[in-house]
């Protein structure tokens, strides 16, 4: 069943015009590579404060506000140029581990980021340079635990 | 000269071994792709803070102080494992073309950023807080941005055979851009 989703994906058009394109997969992954380069930032500015380094001294709440339309447009290149990425290798990926682990752990690192991060890096503190309690500590160390195993495994399909 | 040398390289124990090993050469590329977020990340942030379309309320010092410490960090980490990666295969990255084009936008970079510090940030203090920095301080975030992204695709398609010089006929400009060793042959 799965299976047969993942063959449909392959030839599809979209799918099909990518792997036969002698260029179209270097420079979509090239973008890819920008997009991951941007979203690093965006999340590293917060998540680093939030582990109590970093941009001390600014408010987190501030931070966040301001780094999320950087982690939205990141996130969505990741996406525009990831999934014909996918669809030009479907079936390497239907075998592949590390595919299996990226997708897993980025809905947990997605929903993480836009439930709980959101929550914690926007809640009113009492000073700007608030040192930042544990739970903010563990906030951050959980989201940059979550998009480095996304990344790694990401970067793991080409090798397996 | 250059040739034999990094021939010899190639050559040594250590270099053949990390380019064969099953784990390690893959490790260092995948560490050398996720410093990337780091370097290039934190690099990108405060470009565009410079650029005046982000962090509009963070004063630029606060990049340069707070944030620059962990752009260097991932600067080491980028350093160490891509002299490791040219080190698995000299010959093959001194003769690819997007190498060196990479090799070229990188000392742009450098220079663009050197430039930058010791030039318009020395007066930052003055228009730290401004939304929009002085046109040089725009500039700087420009070039820094462009040169950075032309590096990381430049660096990305290293990858690709297609300009390789043992891979002939090559087109006139990629042979000499390449410096094939056409004569040898």
């Amino acid at each position: 069943m799965i299976e047969s989703f993942f063959r449909w994906c392959e030839s599809s058009s979209i799918g099909r015009a990518v792997a036969e394109s002698v260029w179209a997969f270097p420079i979509l992954e090239a973008i890819h590579l920008i997009g991951l380069c941007l979203l690093g930032g965006a999340i590293l500015v917060v998540d680093l404060r939030l582990l109590g380094v970093g941009l001390t001294g600014q408010p987190v709440a501030q931070l966040a506000r301001q780094a999320r339309p950087w982690l939205i447009g990141s996130l969505v290149a990741m996406v525009a140029t990831g999934v014909p990425l996918f669809l030009s290798e479907a079936i390497k990926a239907y075998y592949n581990t590390s595919f299996w682990v990226k997708m897993s752990t980025l809905p947990v690192a997605l929903t993480f980021t836009f439930t709980v991060r959101e929550r914690v890096a926007r809640r009113e503190r009492a000073a700007a340079d608030d040192p930042g309690k544990a739970a903010d500590r563990v906030v951050g160390a959980v989201s940059l635990a979550l998009w480095f195993v996304v990344a790694a495994a990401g970067r793991w399909i080409g090798f397996s | 000269m250059i040739e034999r040398f990094l021939e010899w390289l190639g050559d040594t124990p250590w270099s053949v071994a990390l380019l064969e090993s099953l784990y390690l050469w893959p490790l260092v590329e995948s560490t050398h792709v996720l410093a990337l977020g780091l370097f290039v990340g934190t690099t990108a942030m405060m470009d565009l803070r410079l650029l005046g379309i982000a962090f509009p309320t963070v004063p630029v010092t606060a990049f340069t102080k707070r944030l620059l410490p962990w752009t260097r960090i991932g600067f080491a980490v980028m350093m160490v494992t891509g002299l490791l990666l040219f080190y698995s295969q000299p010959l093959r990255y001194y003769h690819n073309v997007f190498f060196r084009v990479k090799l070229v936008v990188l000392i742009l970079a450098g220079l663009n950023a050197a430039v930058f510090h010791r030039g318009i940030h020395r007066s930052a203090p003055g228009w730290t807080h401004d939304d929009k920095p002085p046109r040089a301080a725009r500039i700087a975030g420009a070039v820094s941005l462009a040169a950075w992204a032309l590096v990381v695709v430049t660096g990305r398609l290293i990858a690709y055979n297609w300009f390789d010089c043992d891979l002939q006929p090559q087109p006139n400009w990629v042979n000499r851009l390449a410096g094939c060793p056409l004569g040898a042959e």
